[in-house]
């Protein structure tokens, strides 16, 4: 890779790449995120490979290995383009036969996505429901881009919003246009994006500025910015370095956590081919520009997502929030004034500049822009979703998401992680934006979207929320730390039939007061899946205090296990049951002694006839 | 110098103040566990927490570690922070019952009862035996590990350490282990060293000189058992 020393070399080379592009040119296009490569992917590229280089079609077929495209649940998949034929669920076999089908022209009609609800096949990738009710900004770029080849980003557009910038020469633009756009930092709290960075812009010290990518991203349930990064590593890295050249910043960080190697691996090789190509570096693209950046690897803790907790772990030290002023907009990284925004924030950067901050305001409702979020949990299609600001939940989840899974009730969703809340059931027309979710308990978070139904318990998910944060507490707070554990410790007692009257009170009370005096955002926000649960489903709570009943079964102190009269006697639960405790015969009627069994479930996850039942 | 208004009082202090170190010095009391003059404020055991701003954005912060702002206006003693002063005590008594500080300031508190599990913990983490270390002993022979509900407090792999002079600095300002109360163990239930405060646990006979704050009694129970 030749070392571009001047804009206009980086434009020669645009328009030398876009020329010898063919769009014509049949490609298979295979996603191999981590979901990806976890359902198969990997294998599938094998095969493809393999079949390309046997039936000697390496000019005819191109092939392009992706990042994630958000349809998770269909995970692995191939889209065919430029027909954006998708094929879902694709089998080794399966394979075989579309590489025959693209290098013969062919759709396999047996093979395309079979809509649920019509019955029908469905050919295009963009007339399938989950992706046509969606507006896909971040992510279709992740269709388009190989995250190992620069080449392919620039190609497709990229770096060209920095080369934009580089040419304007005027740091207030890029402040400018951020503002007017409206971004609001994706990373839960909604700063103004473009009101940080003109706070940065404004701090004079003479011994530099950083801009750190907070990928620290560790709620259960969320994966967007493991996605994005994942995919489309070098738009991060254009949004900082247009960041940069805003602000003034002089170095660069990203915060990525060590549980995302794939993540980690494909930030390293942009990084080093933007170096390589003078991309990023001293005088990038031979103007007086200068920005590097580095990754710094995440120890672990889900604390170091809140900002002067990661401050403190890129310092080396122990990850530990502190009390905020000074911000770290005036004291951050070694006492250097500090911009930390999320993974969706900078990738959104490129777009705005590319369109202009006008084009992208018009999007969304309320707040401006698109937002991924992980729609997870009892739901028919998992995954990526990317939608305008503003949408009402009901629309994710039943026109994207399809709605539950069988014939189970939608209950509850839980946005936010776990300082978020869940938002009931009744209320699902409310618009997605940063007030709107305050409003009633919860909020915006990084963007998982956790669903639950009529066989989730709510006390259940409190205290496995309230679990997560007492381990992942840093400590440094009593209140956050002792708070968290009588939490979980009057949840615990509860979900076994051991609650009191006056627990909710004490339940509430304490959760006010971890709320109010916390430090950092972590503890503040704890509180928040208890307080949730508490305002919409307090009946659930009564009922396993009064009743000793867990109404969706899932409390085991509180069910037991019996078989009915739907059992033929066909011995798969008793040969599934770890502890002996299920006896019958052959075509008889079988028996659960409920002294042996330990609940684990094991027999009513086997059981075709519906025979067991909990209550 | 800096304006602002504690508790309705207008009063000014120099810049880098915090708002403890301007509230006491005004005269307004505020109970602190993880405070000492000579070490640097870490903001752990949140009990000198006040409240600051107006109304809707009202919002409680650790006086310990926050700086004193033009204009911002300070309560020391609102029903919010009382409240939660209360609880944190609570949760205090609950965890480390036989720190005579803590009963202390539990006491002058008001607090009577307290409704979680007791469990007889010997550290509350406040750090200052840490921050001893380091910044007046300049040893930094002991540090956290862990998180969450594993931290804990110690050297090092739990290895003896070599820069530990054993000058005893961390045990001087441990507000948990100095004086430690043995009334909640049965056998030596009552060691007498509480008696000048209130309230007496005046309905049990047999402990008549016994100070408890706690109801039920931590040492009734005990004995129960």
């Amino acid at each position: 890779m030749e070392r571009l020393k001047t804009v206009d070399d980086f434009k020669t080379l645009q328009d030398r790449l876009l020329a010898e592009r063919d769009p014509h040119i049949p490609t298979i296009v295979i996603p191999a995120g981590t979901c990806g490569q976890a359902s198969g992917a990997n294998d599938l590229i094998r095969v493809a490979k393999r079949e390309l280089l046997r039936r000697k079609l390496l000019e005819k077929v191109y092939l392009r290995i992706t990042g994630c495209h958000g349809f998770c649940e269909m995970e692995p998949s191939v889209l065919v383009e430029p027909r954006g034929t998708f094929y879902p669920k694709v089998s080794l076999k399966d394979m075989v036969r579309i590489v025959e089908g693209v290098a013969r022209g062919e759709v396999l009609e047996e093979l395309l996505f079979l809509n649920p609800q019509t019955g029908k096949r469905i050919e295009k990738q963009n007339d399938v429901p989950f992706f046509r009710k969606q507006l896909r900004t971040i992510l279709s770029q992740n269709e388009q881009i190989d995250p190992i080849r620069i080449y392919n980003y620039i190609e497709t557009g990229g770096y060209a919003a920095m080369v934009r910038v580089l040419v304007n020469g005027e740091p207030s633009y890029v402040i400018d246009e951020v503002k007017a756009s409206g971004l609001r930092g994706r990373g839960g709290a909604g700063f103004p994006t473009g009101s940080k960075w003109e706070l940065l812009a404004r701090q004079v010290n003479g011994t530099g500025k950083f801009l750190v990518c907070n990928a620290d991203e560790g709620d259960p349930g969320a994966y967007m910015d493991r996605s994005v990064i994942e995919g489309n590593p070098h738009g991060i890295i254009e949004g900082m370095i247009i960041g940069a050249y805003g602000t003034g910043a002089t170095e660069g960080v990203i915060y990525v956590r060590n549980e995302y190697p794939l993540a980690i691996k494909h930030l390293i090789i942009a990084l080093q081919q933007a170096h390589e190509l003078g991309l990023l570096g001293k005088y990038i693209l031979g103007t007086d520009f200068s920005f590097d950046i580095r990754l710094v690897r995440g120890a672990g803790a889900f604390v170091c997502g809140e900002e002067t907790a990661l401050i403190r772990s890129i310092e080396g030290k122990m990850g530990e929030p502190r009390q905020r002023p000074p911000f770290p907009v005036q004291k951050g990284i070694n006492g250097k004034p500090t911009a930390i925004n999320n993974v969706e924030t900078w990738a959104n950067i490129p777009v705005i500049i590319r369109r202009g901050a006008q084009e992208f305001a018009k999007v969304g409702r309320r707040n401006t822009g698109t937002k991924i979020f992980s729609l997870v949990g009892k739901i028919r299609n998992t995954g990526l979703v990317e939608v305008p600001m503003g949408v009402t939940i009901d629309k994710i989840i039943s026109d994207i998401g399809g709605g539950p899974v069988e014939n189970a009730k939608i209950k509850a969703v839980q946005t936010g992680g776990p300082s978020g809340g869940c938002i009931p059931a009744k209320m699902f027309n409310l618009p997605i934006d940063y007030e709107s979710l305050t409003k009633v308990g919860s909020i915006m978070g990084s963007g998982g979207m956790i669903v639950m139904d009529e066989n989730t318990c709510m006390v259940d998910v409190a205290k496995y929320f309230m679990n997560f944060l007492k381990d992942e507490s840093c400590g440094k707070c009593f209140i956050c730390r002792k708070g968290t554990q009588r939490m979980y410790e009057i949840l615990d007692d509860i979900s076994k039939g051991e609650g009191a009257v006056g627990h909710l009170d004490l339940l509430e009370e304490l959760a006010y007061v971890v709320k109010d005096t916390a430090m950092c955002g972590l503890g503040q926000t704890a509180p928040n899946p208890v307080l949730s649960t508490l305002r919409y489903f307090r009946e659930e709570y009564l009922e396993h205090i009064n009743n000793k009943r867990c109404p969706a079964g899932v409390c085991k102190e509180l069910v037991t296990f019996l078989i009915n009269e739907k059992c033929t006697g066909c011995r798969t639960c008793v040969r599934s049951c770890p502890e002996e405790a299920i006896t019958g015969k052959k075509k008889e009627r079988h028996a659960i002694d409920s002294e042996k069994c330990t609940k684990c479930g094991a027999c009513r996850s086997l059981c075709k006839f519906d025979a067991i039942e909990v209550s | 110098m800096i304006n602002l208004t504690i508790n309705r009082l207008k009063v000014s202090v120099e810049e880098g103040t915090t708002l403890l170190e301007a509230s006491r010095f005004y005269g307004f009391p505020i109970p602190t566990l993880c405070y000492d003059e000579g070490l640097s404020p870490y903001g752990a055991c949140r009990l000198c927490v006040v409240e600051i701003g107006d109304e809707k954005k009202a919002k409680l912060v650790s006086s310990c570690t926050y700086p004193a702002e033009e204009g911002l206006r300070v309560r020391t003693a609102s029903s919010r922070v009382v409240g939660a002063r209360k609880m944190i005590l609570e949760l205090l008594l609950a965890s480390c019952p036989q720190s005579k500080i803590i009963q202390d300031l539990a006491s002058a508190h008001g607090i009577r009862q307290q409704r979680f599990r007791q469990e007889y913990e010997d550290c509350i983490l406040c750090g200052l035996c840490v921050r001893m270390c380091e910044e007046q002993m300049m040893a930094k022979a002991i540090g956290f590990r862990g998180r969450g509900e594993n931290r804990s407090i110690g050297t090092p792999f739990d290895i003896k350490s070599e820069v530990c002079r054993l000058c005893g600095g961390c045990i001087y300002v441990c507000p948990a282990c100095q004086l430690r109360c043995t009334y909640t163990e049965p056998e030596n239930a009552i060691c007498g060293g509480c008696e000048n405060l209130s309230p007496p646990c005046l309905e049990k006979e047999r402990f008549d000189n016994m100070m408890c704050y706690m109801d039920p009694c931590v040492s009734c129970e005990i004995r129960k058992r």
